[in-house]
């Protein structure tokens, strides 16, 4: 589902050119789940962002559902973003002025769905992830964890082929981290592919496939893997 | 995205920051209402002179002494001939064929009394005929008599305002007035409305234009109306006339003639370029109310630059950022805009209710040139700072680095 080839990325700090990534391969299947970790300063957000199409990296190809996407201009990859990929961040990243129901509505929103039409996708979210009582709440109004839920449900109601989760669990406490996690994996289960970059071990390690990022590279990386089962995978195209 | 969704999406912004829309609004609404203000009252005052100046019909020449070189412009309002135009000179023009009336006119300030009281009044020595040639409405009593031009009947017409001024209570019609030294029956009293030319007949004295000759011991006309006969082409009679005062005049082309149109085209082209001149001013403020909106919009770009991350992040493409920066503005200004022209129309017809006289313009062409420039500067404005957020590069604007 996904390949990178060669890719690299070279930020300019101060004089000091910074490979945040540096000839990284990957392959990555659909269903799967990853965890990725390392140092600081390793590339792991980079990463995330050049599969999530946020950046551009400065050689090498990436191939998303068998297209390549450095052919693609600004605008495509706004929709291929809007259409295959939801992004979890650790700051949240919601709409302060807009209630939990209009950030999740977003995607759909600014995709020019008609509201008639939106009304149900949103409803059966909220419903999923238990939002019910906080779906008029604005942000500010919420617990980290909420929150975070909010977030996740606006990353996944256009129900993309891909999740990525940038330290999902950064701002929170361990109890709702670990809701956040389990709420992930649920999503992953039902089979939607499932990259999260973390500090955490623990959290690491419940994922099937490891990577370790240091400089740029991938060091280490515990193989491809089996995804859940083949028939759940398609729940989620 | 679509349209009703962005319009809220926009409104939700512009209520969070109240003052900043409330002065945004204000700038554009001030900028507004200054234009349809003040294009309104040029016009207005354009309407006034030009339904003043037209009563006088366009059959009507108007004879002044002395010869000006006009070569478009203003004709000359106070001419010094070499030569008066007599009373002689107004009879023989009267038997021209192309001439149907003939109207005389001595105008002047002279002391009136009337038992103790006594006023300075515009004296106007004329005819029966310049009753008919103004339309001039007799409220009480009779017009000037029709007597022969050079008999001195001691009989006076009187302004509304005359009336008041020296009567007060008192029966007016067939008392006696002075006028210098000599005395008057009022025979008539003006209708309210009497002003014409310039001249405010209400506060006016008229009388047999052989009498004003006496008081102000002069033999020249001030001016001469003339009515064409119907069916008399205006150039032929111009030439006529001309030609029988050139021959009365010992062979000098002394006097000017004017047409109404020739009067109404110069007045009116400098009050068109006056309320243009007005209108344009007023434009520049719609221009500063633009560039207040750019900075907001600035402002509110790099405030939202993590926003305008994560909508990109979210799907947005760069022209549907670039599509909210600047329906935003358009809207503040289109909110502005509409408020600014219910004001200046507000204050217009509130003017012409305390100033009847001021007719309450609506000129739509004014209306469309104000809207048109508040949306035009609202779109210029906003588009540098729009096109900003919508070319930042996602991943920065996330980290609230773009710039
Ligand atoms: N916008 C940027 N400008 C300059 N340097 C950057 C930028 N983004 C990331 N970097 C640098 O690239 C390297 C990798 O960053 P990042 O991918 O964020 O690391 P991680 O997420 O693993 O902490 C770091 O050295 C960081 O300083
Ligand atoms: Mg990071």
């Amino acid at each position: 589902m996904i390949r990178l080839v060669d890719l690299s990325k070279t930020y300019q700090l101060g004089d000091q050119p910074v490979k945040a990534l540096d000839q990284v391969d990957l392959a990555i299947e659909a269903g799967e789940y990853l965890s990725v970790m390392g140092p600081s300063g390793s590339g792991k957000s980079t990463l995330l962002n050049m599969i999530g199409l946020l950046d551009t990296p400065d050689s090498g190809r990436y191939f998303l559902a068998g297209r390549e996407m450095n052919a693609l201009n600004e605008e495509a990859r706004a929709a291929e973003r809007n259409r295959r990929i939801g992004f979890v961040f650790q700051a949240y990243h919601l709409l302060e002025r807009l209630s939990a129901r209009e950030n999740i509505e977003l995607p759909l929103v600014l995709a020019g769905m008609a509201p008639a039409e939106r009304r149900p996708m949103v409803d059966q979210i909220i419903k999923r992830l238990d939002l019910d009582s906080r779906a008029s709440h604005l942000p500010r109004q919420l617990s980290g964890g909420q929150r975070q839920r909010v977030a996740i449900a606006r990353a996944v109601i256009r129900k993309p082929a891909l999740l990525l989760a940038d330290e999902p669990t950064g701002n929170l406490d361990s109890h709702s981290g670990a809701e956040v996690i389990a709420l992930l994996e649920e999503l992953n289960n039902q089979g939607i592919t499932l990259l999260v970059v973390t500090h955490d071990p623990a959290i690491g390690q419940r994922a099937a496939r490891r990577l370790r990022m240091e400089d740029g590279r991938i060091i280490d990386d515990s193989g491809a893997t089996q995804p859940p089962s083949a028939d759940s995978r398609h729940a989620h195209r | 995205m679509r349209t009703a969704d962005l319009l809220q999406f926009n409104l939700r912004l512009l209520l969070r920051q109240r003052f900043r829309t409330l002065m945004s609004l204000l700038a554009m609404a001030v900028g507004v209402a200054a234009v349809l203000l003040l294009t309104g009252l040029g016009e207005g005052a354009r309407q006034f002179v030009l339904n003043e100046f037209s009563l006088l019909g366009s059959d009507v020449l108007i004879m002044l002494p002395g010869r000006k070189e006009t070569s478009g412009g203003i004709p000359p309002l106070t001419g010094e001939g070499t030569r008066d135009i007599t009373l002689e000179d107004a009879l023989a023009l009267e038997r021209l064929g192309s001439v149907q009336r003939v109207a005389p006119l001595i105008v002047g300030n002279a002391q009136t009394h009337v038992g103790g009281r006594s006023r300075e009044l515009l004296t106007v020595g004329t005819s029966a005929v310049f009753f008919r040639l103004r339309e001039l409405v007799v409220r009480q009593g009779q017009a000037l008599p029709v007597i022969p031009l050079q008999r001195a009947e001691p009989v006076a017409v009187i302004g509304s305002n005359t009336r008041r001024e020296l009567f007060g209570h008192q029966k007016a019609l067939g008392a006696w007035l002075r006028i210098g030294d000599r005395r008057f029956r009022v025979i008539g009293i003006l209708d309210d409305r009497g002003e014409s030319l310039g001249l405010d007949l209400s506060d006016g004295i008229l009388i047999p234009v052989a009498a004003a000759q006496q008081i102000f011991n002069t033999q020249g006309m001030f001016r001469v109306f003339l009515q064409i006969r119907p069916g008399s082409p205006m150039p032929q009679a111009r030439n006529d006339i001309q030609a029988l005062m050139q021959q009365r005049h010992g062979g000098e082309r002394d006097v000017t003639l004017i047409t109404q149109d020739a009067l109404l085209g110069a007045f009116d082209d400098i009050l068109q370029l006056l309320t243009l001149g007005v209108g344009a001013i007023a434009a520049i403020s719609l221009l500063v109310a633009g560039i207040l909106i750019m900075n907001i919009t600035l402002i509110s770009v790099s405030q939202r630059t993590r926003e305008i991350g994560l909508l990109k992040a979210l799907g947005a493409s760069a022209r549907t950022v670039r599509l909210l920066f600047i329906s935003e503005a358009l809207q503040l200004a289109l909110v502005g805009s509409v408020l600014g022209a219910v004001t200046g129309y507000g204050l217009l017809a509130l003017g012409h209710w305390f100033f009847p006289l001021l007719p309450f313009v609506v000129s739509i062409w004014a209306l469309g040139a104000a809207l048109g420039i508040a949306i035009a500067t609202a779109l210029v404005f906003a588009w540098l700072p729009a096109s900003r957020a919508a070319r930042m590069p996602p991943v920065l604007a996330l980290q609230g680095l773009a710039r």
